[in-house]
């Protein structure tokens, strides 16, 4: 226990948040990160995500709660005093200097001396794989160039920890993946706190340690990318993180870590792993994901159902398989391509999955 | 690695070389580009650029008086100064019989003309046409015209007179310049300054500009917090500031300026509630008006949204970001203030800034009600010269110093800021 407490570096307690007095922005906010930790928080816009990366570089001031860094309470150090580094959404660049301008900024107002400044920002340069561009002027960099010379601003003067708030936002998709990895391997070199702010759930599952799902001002679950994919404990986070096929029914029997559900419109009963639900007779929502069902088989004999083939789509690697399956016509199944799928528009077709895939988690309204 | 650069020409996949098909291609284009902005380009030639040189070849031009006295003056030119006292007997012939036949309006536009190179000329002329006129009825031509013209008026027997026609020989003539700039000619031709009781326009000058600079740094100030307020309010706020910034455009710029005189006045309402609240005295009232002060105030006002739409269109897409970004790097907000924001405004202050000046340069209107005697500008006096002294020439070469002025700021600003900094929106 006490160890726990002192790997802990960053410390949200019992924070929210509300810019009107009469809508919760963030409700009851608890969460710790540790140092050196790659903490995402993921959420769709207007969950609150961006307000708490606010509160925690000194922009935003919470209503309630305080938060620690490093074991001392923060809200009445001023942003200039914080030693946090952040990079901006559209990166603030400042668009007057030049690269190296904007690297010894932070520097200079620490009255860093010239040689130390210089060394520094050469360094913090090289890193990001930028020596020589120093002396352009921002507009004159590509979208990924900006990026990288915010990273580095954001690290040249050795803050406590460094914020991110959709850093990746407005680049293109080839560039967006390759600065993932980027900041992913600069991260592990230099081991760094990073928080980091997006929607974008592919790039929370590449780069994270851990993932805080934000819905509605309300942290979701918290946990690695992998538990987070494979063990939603809700339904708003099944369906956020990865694809996901939803069927609703009423829960029947309860057994152990199972239960038995019986689904809406009659089309069956399902055994499904009991996470988040209450009790007999209560609805619930079932989900599973695509590359959990296995086509044309009958598995051990649970959870067969037959289902009829309305799309196929090509994808190189996987098919992808709309089926109508118990009254539901957008389930989704993804069949790797091994060369031996030859299944048709139109074909009925069997189809199971292991109860240990299919979650029953509370009813989504 | 060198890639070796083809020096022959690129062709078309016709053959046809590829820049001529490109200016082929392009050439339609660019008649309908050109056809689109003509009517445009007219309007500038017609009402800009022919008024402009209009005005220039009217500050150095002396051609009327040429015209009217042609003979005297080709006549003049062969009198050599340094033999004769006076000059020979030809050149009172040519004045006798211009005078005697020349046109009447014309002669007496020129004496106009000729009154700015020496005062007194138009009386002179004046009473010996009449003589000549007497004479030429009743068919008396003298013997000689030199002895009829000094009886007529004895001040044909002074060279000054005759100096000062030695002024308005040529077709051109930079004496408005001198004069624009309390310099005049002496009886040797020599430049010379103006006497003491007739130095009226280079202090008026270095008053124009000292206004003019006064003004535009009381805009920036006051402005600056404006258009910052302006930029950052939320929208609807923003709007109602704006319509306040932007009501005095709507507002005639003579109430304006008349209101500032209810204002400022010894009578007026900021001294009536200084004496109320007793901070001043009643025979202690301040003049606010009717001098230099009450065309600063009222000039500064007036200005001011010049000042503020450039700098607010171009603080309103600086981010609200950067000053974050500045104060999460360690700058205090004041240092993130002068390191981060301001530079980023200068393009709008630049505008602001010129825009201003010019306008404030060739100001009229306002310092001629509030300045009073000591508020007066460089454009009051060009009104005064073209509609009470008539003396265009004047009026074109002060207009055209203005004119000189302004391009002579533009280039300083173009070296020291850069001409490709100015934004207005």
């Amino acid at each position: 226990m006490n160890s726990e407490k002192e790997k802990t570096f960053v410390k949200f307690e019992k924070i929210d948040k509300s810019y009107d007095g009469e809508v919760l922005v963030v409700k009851n906010l608890n969460l710790d990160i540790a140092k050196g930790e790659f903490v995402t928080m993921l959420g769709p816009s207007g969950s609150g995500k961006t307000t708490t990366l606010m509160m925690l570089a000194g922009f935003e001031t919470p209503t309630n709660g305080e938060i620690y860094l490093d074991g001392m309470p923060i809200s009445k150090i001023p942003p200039y005093e914080r030693e946090i580094g952040m990079v901006f959404q559209n990166y603030a660049l400042f668009p007057h200097m030049t690269v190296q301008e904007n690297l010894a900024f932070p520097l200079e107002v620490r009255k860093m001396s010239k040689a130390e400044t210089k060394e520094k920002v050469q360094k913090a340069l090289d890193m990001v794989e930028l020596g020589e561009f120093g002396t352009r002027f921002p507009a004159q960099l590509s979208g990924g160039q900006q990026q990288r010379v915010a990273l580095a601003r954001a690290l040249v003067f050795e803050p406590r920890l460094v914020l991110m708030d959709e850093p990746l936002g407005a680049l293109d998709k080839n560039l967006r993946e390759q600065m993932q990895y980027e900041i992913k391997h600069i991260h592990d070199r230099i081991g760094i706190t990073v928080v980091y702010v997006t929607h974008d759930q592919s790039e929370a599952l590449t780069m994270s340690n851990r993932i805080a799902v934000f819905n509605d001002g309300v942290v979701q679950q918290l946990s690695t990318p992998d538990i987070l994919y494979e063990k939603p404990e809700n339904s708003f986070v099944a369906q956020f993180i990865g694809e996901n096929n939803r069927m609703t029914g009423t829960i029947k029997t309860m057994e152990n870590n199972y239960c038995n559900v019986e689904l809406e419109n009659g089309a069956g009963t399902v055994k499904a792993l009991k996470v988040n639900v209450g009790e007999v007779g209560e609805k619930t929502q079932l989900s599973v994901r695509p590359e959990r069902v296995s086509l044309g088989s009958e598995g051990n004999g649970e959870n067969v159902f037959t289902g009829k083939v309305e799309e196929l789509i090509y994808l190189g690697d996987h098919i992808r398989v709309r089926l109508d399956v118990c009254g539901n016509n957008e389930f989704i199944v993804k069949v790797p391509n091994e060369g031996s799928f030859d299944y048709n528009e139109g074909d009925s077709i069997k189809l199971n999955w292991n109860p240990n895939d299919i979650r029953a988690l509370d009813l989504q309204n | 690695m060198e890639v070796p650069i083809s020096t022959a020409e690129l062709l078309t996949t016709d053959g046809v070389p590829l820049k001529q098909s490109l200016k082929k291609a392009e050439r339609k284009n660019k008649i309908r580009a050109f056809l689109l902005v003509f009517p445009l380009l007219l309007f500038i030639i017609v009402t800009f650029v022919m008024p402009i040189g209009d005005m220039l070849l009217r500050s150095v031009d002396d051609t009327q008086i040429n015209t009217v006295f042609p003979n005297t003056f080709s006549e003049f030119k062969k009198w050599d100064k340094e033999k004769d006292e006076l000059p020979p007997e030809e050149v009172y012939k040519a004045l006798f019989e211009e005078l005697a036949y020349g046109d009447k309006i014309q002669v007496g536009r020129a004496l106009t003309r000729m009154n700015y190179s020496k005062s007194g000329w138009k009386s002179l002329i004046k009473n010996t046409s009449r003589a000549i006129k007497k004479a030429v009825k009743k068919n008396e031509f003298p013997d000689s015209y030199k002895d009829f013209l000094i009886t007529a008026n004895d001040k044909w027997a002074d060279p000054t007179y005759w100096y000062a026609m030695g002024q308005m020989v040529n077709f051109q003539t930079p004496i408005y310049y001198y004069n624009a700039i309390d310099m005049t000619y002496d009886q040797d031709q020599n430049v010379i300054r103006q006497e003491e009781n007739r130095r009226v326009y280079v202090q008026t000058w270095i008053k124009t500009l000292k206004v003019s600079v006064y003004v535009t740094f009381f805009c920036l100030v006051l402005g600056f917090p404006v258009a910052h307020l302006l930029a950052n309010l939320p929208l609807r706020y923003s709007n109602l500031l704006m319509i306040f910034v932007l009501l005095p455009f709507w507002t005639s710029l003579l109430v304006r300026t008349t209101a500032w005189i209810v204002m400022l006045q010894q009578q007026g309402v900021i001294n009536g509630i200084l004496v109320w609240l007793g901070i001043l005295n009643d025979d202690g009232r301040l003049s606010m008006v009717y001098n230099e002060t009450g065309t600063l105030i009222a000039m500064t006002q007036i200005l001011l949204p010049f000042m503020i739409l450039p700098l607010y269109s171009v603080m309103r897409v600086i981010p609200k970001s950067h000053m974050r970004a500045a104060q999460n790097l360690g700058a205090k907000p004041a240092t993130a203030f002068w390191k981060v924001y301001l530079p980023q405004t200068i393009p709008g202050m630049s505008a602001g800034g010129l825009l201003v000046f010019v306008l404030a340069i060739g100001y009229f209107i306002t310092p001629e009600l509030v300045g009073g005697k000591d508020g007066k500008l460089i454009g009051s006096w060009i009104a005064y010269h073209l509609k009470t002294t008539l003396n265009w020439g004047l009026c074109a070469a002060l207009g055209a110093i203005l004119l000189g002025v302004m391009l002579v700021f533009y280039w300083l600003y173009n070296k020291i800021v850069g001409i490709d900094n100015i934004k207005l929106g």
